[in-house]
């Protein structure tokens, strides 16, 4: 685990320089593993339903970017993966989604686990007005992960490598994680998402609210994650999807119009609403 | 060149318009200034009354513990001066004799306080026989009388005799019953606003408890007053006029104020800070004990001290469960005869003579200062810690 994250650093410290972009469709020689799955899921606030019959593959160590207008639904389904859904009284779903062939919504299931298994990063950063320490070291403390002094310090300083942060704080640990830029603040989040050593990231656009010069940050650093975590991010601006995701799915009124490896998706969408939307037509 | 933007002067729609304007601002001055000169009125008033309380003219005499001291305090104090020494200072002379015999058949000198109608002389508020203001004048003059701080204002209880009456008494019967109230009202309304603001589903109960929270804080006060007399004093038996009961009755009254002003320090916490705990998988208990009470307890606490301050200058539902009552001994338990500082400006507010006008006034002066203090309080804690997020 420690060699692997020294690794995961100087690697992104090397390509913090220079840009790098695989294209996608080089990457996918073999079948990918599907990591989580959606099948016919609906889902309902109150009596309007926002989500209809949903099938979804997301693959392991791949992002999956999904796009569409404002108020398709694509956001709503992410927040279906950790069952965030849980939290607005009225929402009610059918359907199912799978973590590795267990039913996330089986009533046996414990939301509180189900979440140390599948993170979150939101859109606008949320770090609690603690210090970038606390920030960091709370959910793995919550969680028995990290007990000892030492053994938080190491996962500190390994989440905020990941995050590609360390360099920036590690002299200031004791700041109030809120006093950090706004990419920085968003950093610290994936910081805080990774401690917790999920399998699943979901990111609901999480680079809305930054500059352009934080937002490439923040996508490299996507890039980098990928090799370790499972990623599902909302995101608005096509271009991002097109370099950060593997796999997009394409949403409106709560349908899925079209789902396909994203070079594809973008180049020679089979649908015409998908069309439609990436060359700007409508949404 | 034609000139389009300086023709106002001649456009009645716009000279209108600004007449309007000029006379609604000039109402609204008007009206902050009528309300600042009656706040200053106010408090010119009752300083000018008041201040004099906090000062009290006192003798200095030869007390002689003869032997007809021994039975009746007066006769230790020079014949020509007992109109003048207060009866207050020689009363506990036969006692004094009694537990020290030794002072039998001895004298020495002392300051005492005067009279009180001699004091009120001193500080021009009252009229006395033409021969008692020669004497008074020359022992004046002679510098056998003066004036102090009057510290017994602040360190003894009620007396009949307003040289003697203090607010201690009254004091630490408010602390007591402050601090009833907080440790009845605080946790139980504190709980309570977590419950239905972070638990809580939304639902028709729910609904109707908070409609109707909302109206008990509406409530006058006395009603509390009675409430409390009908549940503490006669189901539970709790003793009358103690600070127990009256710091049950104002928690009753303080209750609504802290559940409301808590709530709404919860509410105030970003939504955002609540769904980044559950996404790391923290349960609904987590996400409020390590979020959401840290960042909201500033607003609970001012909420708090606010509700406790208006309790404080709280009368009414005192009365109606015995609180008024005359203590001149500061009670040592919750359980004792109490009264409050309110209740005491009110019982010397009542009395007909004319010392106790100042002493009512010196009584409003130092509550106000409690009041202002805990408000400043209030507002310096929510200062200091408002939004760190």
């Amino acid at each position: 685990m420690e060699t692997e994250v020294k690794n995961t650093t100087s690697a992104g410290a090397a390509t913090m320089a220079q840009k790098v972009e695989t294209p996608p469709s080089e990457r996918q020689t073999a079948t990918p593993e599907v990591k989580m799955s959606a099948s016919d899921l609906n889902l309902w606030y109150g009596d309007t339903q926002a989500l209809h019959d949903i099938n979804l593959d997301m693959y392991a160590r791949e992002v999956t970017a999904l796009i569409g207008p404002s108020g398709c639904g694509k956001s709503t389904f992410l927040r279906c993966l950790n069952r965030m859904n849980d939290l607005i009284p009225q929402v009610h779903i059918k359907g199912n989604v799978m973590l590795e062939g267990e039913d996330i919504y089986d009533p046996s299931v414990d939301v509180v686990q189900l979440r140390t298994f599948v993170g979150m990063v939101f859109q606008k950063p949320n770090p609690f007005p603690k210090s970038i320490y606390e920030n960091i070291a709370y959910a793995p403390r919550l969680h028995g992960t990290g007990t000892s002094r030492s053994e938080l310090d190491d996962l500190v300083e390994s989440s905020l490598k990941r995050a590609g942060l360390w360099n920036e704080v590690a002299d200031r640990l004791d700041t109030p994680g809120t006093e950090l830029s706004g990419g920085q603040q968003q950093r610290l989040c994936i910081a805080r998402a990774i401690a917790v050593n999920p399998e699943v990231i979901l990111m609901d656009e999480p680079a809305s609210a930054l500059d352009p010069l934080a937002t490439a940050t923040v996508e490299e650093l996507i890039h980098e994650l990928k090799d370790n975590y499972t990623i599902v991010i909302v995101t608005h601006n096509l271009q991002q999807a097109a370099r950060v995701a593997g796999y997009t799915a394409f949403f409106h009124m709560g349908r899925i119009v079209e789902v396909n490896d994203t070079d594809t998706l973008f180049t020679n969408p089979k649908e015409q609403r998908t069309e439609d939307y990436i060359t700007g037509r409508f949404g | 060149m034609q000139r389009r933007l300086t023709g106002s002067a001649n456009d009645p729609l716009i000279r209108a318009r600004y007449r309007r304007e000029s006379r609604f601002k000039a109402y609204s001055i008007t009206a902050l200034f009528v309300a600042f000169a009656i706040i200053v009125a106010f408090f010119t008033d009752i300083i000018s009354q008041g201040y004099s309380a906090f000062w009290r003219a006192e003798i200095e005499v030869t007390l002689d513990y003869n032997e007809r001291a021994e039975r009746i305090g007066r006769f230790a104090i020079p014949e020509d001066l007992r109109e003048i020494v207060s009866r207050g200072a020689v009363r506990s002379i036969p006692l004094q004799i009694r537990n020290n015999p030794a002072l039998a058949g001895t004298s020495r000198t002392e300051w005492v306080p005067v009279y009180s109608r001699i004091d009120q002389y001193l500080k021009g508020k009252e009229e006395l026989p033409p021969a008692l203001v020669r004497q008074v004048d020359e022992l004046k003059a002679a510098g056998v009388i003066r004036t102090t701080f009057n510290w017994a204002f602040f360190t003894s209880g009620d007396s009949k005799l307003p040289e003697l009456a203090g607010i201690f008494s009254a004091a630490v019967g408010s602390l007591l019953v402050l601090a009833v109230t907080l440790v009845f009202a605080f946790p139980i309304g504190v709980m309570s606003a977590i419950y239905l603001e972070e638990f809580a589903p939304d639902n028709k109960l729910t609904q109707a408890i908070e409609v109707n929270i909302n109206n008990l804080a509406a409530v006058p006060s006395i009603i509390f007053g009675l409430l409390g007399l009908a549940v503490f004093i006669n189901t539970f038996g709790v003793p009358r006029s103690s600070a127990l009961v009256g710091g049950l009755t104002l928690g009753l009254m303080t209750l609504p104020i802290i559940i409301i002003s808590t709530r709404a320090a919860l509410r105030a916490v970003p939504d955002p800070i609540r769904l980044g705990a559950f996404a790391m998988g923290c349960s609904r208990w987590q996400v409020v004990r390590d979020h959401v009470l840290p960042l909201s307890l500033p607003g609970i606490l001012t909420g708090t001290i606010i509700g406790l301050a208006q309790a404080m200058g709280e009368t009414a539902p005192l009365i109606i469960v015995g609180m008024i009552a005359y203590i001149p001994e500061a009670p040592t338990s919750i359980f004792e005869s109490a009264t409050v500082l309110p209740a005491q400006v009110f019982t010397w507010a009542s009395e007909p003579r004319k010392a106790f006008v100042e002493k009512t006034a010196a009584g409003i002066i130092v509550l106000l200062a409690i009041l202002l203090t805990l408000n400043a309080t209030a507002v310096f804690l929510r200062r200091k810690f408002e939004r760190r997020w």
